[in-house]
């Protein structure tokens, strides 16, 4: 079965640029109305670390699911 | 919150930090961050030093020995730190107004002296802090604040300068490539050992420059730096006109058998001593 991950986004370090949003290959990401970046769809990371590596702001962990 | 060999080293009680949303100044220092992270260095054996501009407010968030000092001159500072205690890892970050304008000349004469210290030359085309003045990397016809109708100046390519004036460790990535960012400054940063490293990392500043150009917004910045980035080998290969408008990124110099001016330094006590 396919790795999976949690991709956990500190809401308080959050500017809502963006970046992570733009970035992630699989769609993952998106604003909310509170112009957070909200995980909606985890279960489709791949673990790339793009989203994490990109924040200027660090407020992006990504973990592989136990 | 960041992986946590990551977050310890920042002075979480000041965060969110003080830059624009999507600032590419943050990419840097969080690249910088997973540098120091996976090499492991003790906490209180690195030293962050700064001088003024947006870029040099990141010594203030990193739980290290740090130091934020006058504008253009970080490099005097990083100096004597290093002359003092060899044996720290001197970060040293600037802007490309402080690190090439007003501290041009602590910027070649560091590099001609060879010291241990890795040089960060955080470079967004523009005085941020001070309200989208052109600098010596503001491209040519773009617009500034001082530059209403387009830039005159030629610029200064920040690497070549590095390499003329005697760097031993010279390289290039820009903020859309946040990997290659810290590869190259860990490579950086263990070239202390052999002498002066500079990394030049192209950022972008969508509020002061962005605005006057046509990239407002943070993806637009991105983008372009992703798109205009040609890699050196590749660039080797191409024409001058080809390269036109194009940032070659990677390693430009790199001589492994650097001696470091501390080193060379102490022979000179020696050589004094016995006299
Ligand atoms: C001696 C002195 N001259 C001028 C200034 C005003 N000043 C502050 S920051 C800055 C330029 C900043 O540009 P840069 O180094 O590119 O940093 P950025 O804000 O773009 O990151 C200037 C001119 C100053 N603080 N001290
Ligand atoms: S990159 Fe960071 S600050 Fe920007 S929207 Fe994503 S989580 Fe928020
Ligand atoms: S780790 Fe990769 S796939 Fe997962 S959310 Fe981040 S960018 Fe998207
Ligand atoms: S003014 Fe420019 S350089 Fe300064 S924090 Fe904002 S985006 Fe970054
Ligand atoms: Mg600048």
């Amino acid at each position: 079965m396919a790795k999976k991950f949690d991709i956990d986004i500190f809401s308080k370090w959050c500017k809502g640029c963006g970046l992570c949003i733009a970035i992630c290959p699989k769609k993952v990401l998106e604003l909310s109305e509170q112009v957070k970046s909200v995980p909606v769809r985890p279960d489709d990371c791949i673990g790339c670390h793009q989203c994490d590596n990109v924040c200027p702001d660090m407020a992006i962990t990504v973990k592989e699911r136990d | 919150m960041p992986r946590e060999d990551v977050k310890k080293l920042l002075r979480t009680k000041f965060m969110p930090h003080i830059w624009c949303p999507g600032c590419g100044h943050g990419i840097i220092m969080h690249a910088i961050l997973r540098a120091l992270a996976d090499l492991k260095i003790p906490q209180d054996q690195i030293c962050i030093s700064s001088g003024i501009g947006c870029s040099s407010r990141m010594p203030g968030y990193i739980d290290a020995c740090t130091l934020h000092t006058a504008h253009g001159r970080s490099l005097a500072f990083a100096t004597g730190v290093k002359m003092a205690n060899p044996g720290l890892t001197i970060v040293n970050v600037m802007g490309d107004g402080d690190g090439t304008a007003i501290g041009g000349n602590h910027f070649i004469h560091a590099c001609r002296r060879n010291i241990g210290i890795t040089a960060v030359v955080m470079n967004n085309n523009i005085y941020g802090m001070t309200g989208g003045q052109a600098s010596p990397t503001t491209p040519e016809g773009a617009f500034a604040s001082t530059a209403p109708y387009g830039a005159v100046d030629p610029t200064f390519d920040i690497c070549k300068l590095a390499e003329g004036a005697g760097a031993t460790f010279v390289a290039r990535a820009t903020v859309a490539q946040p990997a290659m960012c810290e590869q190259i400054l860990k490579k950086a940063i263990l070239h202390q050992k052999k002498g002066f490293a500079v990394v030049e990392i192209v950022s972008f500043c969508h509020t002061q420059f962005g605005r006057k150009n046509k990239r407002s917004r943070p993806m637009d910045n991105f983008n372009f730096l992703k798109d205009n980035s040609v890699m050196k080998a590749k660039a080797d290969t191409m024409t001058a006109e080809e390269l036109k408008g194009k940032i070659i990124i990677g390693e430009f110099v790199n001589i492994e058998d650097a001696r470091e001016y501390t080193e060379r330094y102490d022979e000179v006590i020696a050589r004094a001593q016995k006299a």
